[in-house]
């Protein structure tokens, strides 16, 4: 316990770049993983901008990366992280490689969340004369933002998950926190006060993201 | 000219996969839909009647033929162009299909928004049409606070909210009660009388056809197997699938099953006659009989109105002298349609 009153600034610095990942990853993995997603929906077999070739390249490439386990991923992007960011390690390039990997997950979550609006929303909106770019902004988004909100509630938990290695390149954050001062010093209580402080931010995620979808479904 | 032609149009899906067999949903239909009218298009699920109205809204594209909106050719124009065309055109669906995300003003609005009205002559014409549709009070409701009936009214209000000359109804009233059902048809019905507007309605109910269509068409397998006016169509199908199909929702003409109860509850002779507004009368029919002093009893029938025309079947169980009852019913025959089911 003394321990871990003495690591209290390494700890809290540590917690401020778990949430400065996983808020950088969400905006641009966020932000990625919705074009992808959006793009897997509109141009599937009888979507709004039908296009198998752009399909199956989509589906090529998530399904290449999705599988790579993060751990490996994030050493293996290195070269990219280098090339994009400027440097291979450290907390940036620890972002790039979430948001690279979040992106692909977050994708087929979006997919998978356009595809539960119903068919018949889509024809009537056409049959206003509608165009397929307005009905994607106006219709389809819209009507599955219930479920959207819920889907990335749930990767911002599975970001949090994997940012906790991204002390592997350098990066920081809890997970790297537990392991250097706890795991290896055999401080189990240091080890345990990260554990309970990432359950503190899953379980306000989960809240946040639970009332959100309520209001937007208004159940 | 007719508002809406359709040339020997058809439509087919082709094949998915390599077991399955190319799909003919529209099977060479040819029809014209006059301005004003209210054209019924019945048949069995599956008969192609969903898919010949997309043809005409442009949803779906025509394999071949003809589709002519006013004059102008549809088939073979651009999907930018035909947004225009549909704009021109409402829709009302079984499901209703409101957007959930949006409140009743939204809906309606959003067809306008479309169009690019400015915001001030959407917002009147919003008010306009829920006042037309009986719904001001639930314009900032979402559609999950609705009933069935006020949901289908707001999607009446959203199909014609870019006043269009012609509303398709893909069985529109289909998913709800019979009393929300009338409600839902004396809506259509004043869209048509009060605002002109030109209605496609597709149906497998009765109700419907009987209250608002001037003209009916029967689908069978992809084709349009019978055509005209309703009263014609419904008190004298030509065709044996629209018989069988007017047998179904035609009150008044014994099932097979049902003939067999007959059979067995009543003795004597069963026949049963077909009357049609104006050219025969029920009395004279029983006065033959009772002249010939038969003993006669009525064990089913109905008769229908149609727009204040009326036709029906009667079946009869008459009893007498065998000979007596071949001169009486020879005497009918000269007047009315007589057949003998025993």
């Amino acid at each position: 316990m003394d321990r871990l009153l003495e690591l209290g600034p390494e700890f809290w610095a540590a917690a401020g770049e778990t949430l400065y990942m996983v808020a950088l990853t969400m905006l641009f993995g966020g932000a990625g993983g919705f074009l992808l997603g959006l793009g897997l929906y509109a141009t599937r077999r009888g979507g709004l901008l039908p296009n198998t070739v752009v399909n199956n390249l989509l589906n090529v490439v998530i399904n290449f990366f999705r599988p790579i386990p993060f751990i490996i991923f994030i050493a293996a992007v290195q070269p990219l992280t280098r090339a994009v960011i400027g440097v291979g390690i450290g907390t940036d390039a620890a972002i790039f490689a979430l948001s690279l990997a979040a992106s692909f997950a977050i994708g087929r979550i979006v997919e998978q969340n356009l595809l539960t609006v119903r068919p018949g929303v889509i024809e009537a909106a056409r049959s206003m004369g509608a165009g397929p770019w307005r009905i994607l902004r106006t219709v389809v988004v819209p009507e599955a933002l219930g479920p959207l909100i819920l889907g990335y509630t749930f990767i911002v938990i599975a970001v949090i998950d994997m940012s906790a290695m991204a002390g592997l390149i350098g990066g920081g954050g809890l997970g790297y926190f537990a392991q250097l001062y706890g795991f290896r010093q055999f401080e189990p209580v240091v080890t345990w006060a990260a554990v309970l402080l990432i359950v503190v931010f899953v379980q306000v995620v989960q809240y946040v993201g639970n009332w959100l979808a309520r209001r937007v479904l208004r159940r | 000219m007719a508002l809406v032609t359709l040339e020997h149009v058809s439509k087919s899906y082709p094949a998915v996969g390599r077991t399955a067999e190319a799909v003919t949903a529209v099977d060479d239909v040819s029809l014209e839909i006059e301005a004003g009218d209210v054209y019924g298009i019945i048949g069995y699920s599956g008969a192609g009647k969903s898919t010949l109205v997309r043809l005409v809204n442009a949803l779906e594209p025509a394999t071949s033929g003809s589709i002519r909106i006013d004059g102008r050719e549809i088939t073979g124009l651009r999907e930018r162009e035909l947004r225009g065309i549909r704009l021109g055109i409402g829709m009302v669906f079984q499901q209703f299909e409101l957007f959930d995300a949006k409140t009743v003003r939204g809906n309606v609005a959003y067809p306008l928004k479309v169009a690019g009205w400015a915001k001030a002559d959407i917002r009147a014409r919003v008010d306009e049409l829920l006042a037309f549709v009986g719904l001001t009070d639930k314009a900032g409701a979402r559609p999950d606070e609705l009933s069935g009936g006020q949901k289908q009214r707001v999607g009446i209000a959203r199909a014609l909210a870019t006043r269009p000359r012609i509303l398709l109804a893909d069985e529109a009233t289909s998913a709800l009660d019979p009393e929300t059902t009338q409600e839902v048809l004396a809506l259509l019905k004043r869209v048509n009388e009060d605002q002109g507007v030109t209605i496609i309605v597709i149906t497998h109910e009765m109700d419907v056809i009987q209250s608002i269509a001037t003209k009916v068409a029967v689908m069978d397998r992809g084709r349009v197997i019978e055509h005209g006016d309703v009263f014609d169509v419904f008190s004298s199908p030509r065709h044996p699938s629209s018989q069988r199909f007017v047998g179904t929702v035609v009150k008044g003409v014994p099932s097979p099953a049902e003939l067999a109860v007959l059979r067995e509850r009543h003795e004597g002779r069963i026949v049963t006659c077909s009357f049609r507004d104006g050219d025969a009368s029920q009395a004279r029919v029983f006065l033959d009989l009772a002249e010939a002093g038969l003993e006669f009893e009525l064990v089913y029938g109905g008769i229908n109105d149609i727009r204040g025309r009326a036709f029906g079947h009667l079946t009869l169980a008459v009893r007498g002298e065998g000979a007596a009852i071949d001169r009486a019913l020879a005497a009918v025959a000269r007047h009315t349609d007589v057949t003998e089911v025993r």
